[in-house]
């Protein structure tokens, strides 16, 4: 077991031996990681890594799942979890038949937030994320990038605990992604905890830590400033690639894994390479 | 039940910001009964005869394809899926439905039973009575299509689940054949489907029966409302693959 010394607090989320077989195919054959409570830890991995299987299994909607999924010191999925965490999915999964203000007002009620309070929390979010002025507009007039800010709005209303993120800045442009990420950093300084998936590799740099998934398995689990300076890469998206190919090789060669296979590995003691069959 | 009711005013919202579907639930059945009002202009017994049974009819078609449609749609969106990590509770969610839908099968009963009237359809029982059958036949028709929806993965099969569950129940529930008129396997099989009950209903109101006439079909009715709410409750997975 790991430990990290600087988090008085249990982990966010701690995911043990956790497989996930979909299809008839084990997508994720054996994982172990962690988030720490009150930091924003990135996901990050090539398409089809598992990524998205990872955080539906850590907000419970994900089915033939085994092993232990423990979130804010519960099992994944319990009922009482379900108002400290908050899920963004991949497709801004709002009514877009509905105006900004009206989704986030459902959302509100859902999480419990009497109507009293709920006209302040749909405003609070709405100014998370920057779409101030858009309340009586129908999602489907939005653009795509509105669309998904509401997505992310509907989730802030709710004030989780523990933010579940699924690639929330597809789609935006520069200036966004950095306010979002402002957002971010502002929210795990507050105490929350933040799990983000993107493959946008400068956003890595964000992050307190990374998780570098491939095909359902840990490749590292690193700083952002370890992983730059143990792969010797310029930049996080050279760092990524240079992980992914030494991986790769392991994976290719058949041969048992070899912890200098993957720079940081032997470094760090926390990253892990296995070919996973 | 608060998250019941949030989410029976968040579909209510949906379906008027929707005034086409709506304009459709209300307007379609008074251009048919108007049309068998017309045909049938010299024999003004057959409307009133015909009237309430269709009164009865046409709530269970509209409402079991507008539900089933919405909840697939909710399914292909990912608000199911959000859905399902918030605190909202499965029975929230259908009844939730079921309740919208009442309100807006309320509305179309009033201006379809309204209309019947003023094309002179002279219904022998009580009127009121015939509006709560109405309006518990459409919430049958909802919660028969949350059920249904479980069962259909797209749009194509949402929409042929109507021919499938609703077809088998027209033509067994004694509006094209008396029921005991026909053959027996028959007969047996629209005792298990709902709109037979419906149906029955309708006939003895138009009859002129009063409460006590209706009683049993009510409550059958009921009892099918119950049993689709349960097994939409059921079909609905918090984890899916």
């Amino acid at each position: 077991m790991r430990q990290n010394p600087s988090e008085a607090r249990p982990a966010a989320v701690r995911v043990a031996g956790l497989r996930v077989v979909r299809g008839g195919r084990p997508v994720i054959p054996g994982l172990d990681v962690e988030v720490p409570a009150g930091s924003v830890v990135g996901l990050l991995g090539p398409s089809g890594s598992g990524k998205t299987t990872l955080l539906r299994a850590v907000v419970g909607v994900q089915a033939q799942v085994s092993g232990t999924v423990e979130v804010l010191g519960e099992p994944a999925g319990s009922p009482s979890l379900r108002r400290r965490v908050g899920y963004v999915t991949q497709d801004a999964s709002v009514y877009t038949d509905l105006t900004v203000a009206q989704n986030l007002d459902y959302f509100a009620a859902l999480a419990g937030i009497p109507s009293r309070g709920r006209k302040a929390a749909v405003a609070a979010a709405m100014s998370d994320v920057d779409l101030g002025g858009h309340e009586k507009q129908p999602v489907r007039t939005l653009s795509g990038g509105e669309c998904s800010r509401v997505s992310l709005a509907a989730a802030l209303v709710a004030d989780p605990e523990l933010l579940v993120l699924d690639e929330p800045t597809v789609g935006l442009d520069p200036v966004l992604r950095r306010d979002l990420w402002e957002t971010f950093r502002r929210l795990a300084a507050s105490g929350k905890s933040l799990l983000v998936s993107s493959h946008v590799m400068d956003e890595a740099t964000q992050c307190d830590r990374l998780l570098l998934l491939r095909e359902g398995v840990l490749v590292a689990d690193i700083t952002p400033r370890a992983l730059l300076e143990e792969t010797g890469a310029p930049d996080a998206e050279r760092a990524f690639l240079a992980l992914i190919d030494a991986a790769n090789a392991v994976g290719a060669d058949g041969s048992s894994p070899a912890a200098g296979g993957v720079p940081g590995a032997a470094a760090t003691g926390r990253a892990r390479e296995e070919d996973g069959r | 039940m608060n998250l019941t009711f949030a989410t029976a005013a968040r579909v209510l919202a949906q379906l008027r910001a929707d005034k086409r579907t709506i304009a459709l639930i209300i307007v379609l059945p008074c251009l048919l009964i108007g049309l068998i009002a017309w045909m049938f202009e010299d024999e003004p017994t057959v409307l009133d005869r015909f009237g309430p049974v269709l009164v009865g009819i046409f709530p269970l078609i509209v409402m079991f394809l507008v539900t089933s449609v919405a909840t697939l749609r909710e399914r292909q969106s990912g608000t199911l899926e959000r859905l399902m990590t918030t605190p909202i509770r499965k029975g929230d969610f259908v009844a939730g439905y079921a309740f919208a839908f009442g309100v807006l099968s309320l509305l179309q009963a009033v201006v379809v039973v309204g209309w019947s009237v003023w094309l002179g359809m002279d219904v022998a029982g009580p009127l009121w009575l015939v509006f709560v059958v109405a309006v518990l036949v459409a919430i049958l028709g909802c919660t028969l299509g949350l059920a249904a929806s479980a069962l259909a993965r797209t749009e194509f099969q949402a929409v042929q689940m109507m021919p499938a569950i609703v077809l088998p129940q027209l033509i067994t529930c004694g509006l094209l054949m008396p029921r005991d008129q026909m053959p027996e396997v028959l007969e047996w099989l629209s005792r298990v489907l709902p709109l037979t009950y419906a149906v029955d209903a309708m006939q003895h109101l138009a009859a002129g029966e009063e409460w006590e006439g209706i009683q049993g079909s009510v409550a059958v009715i009921v009892a099918f409302i119950v049993g689709a709410v349960v097994l939409g409750v059921l079909t609905l997975r918090r984890r899916t693959a």
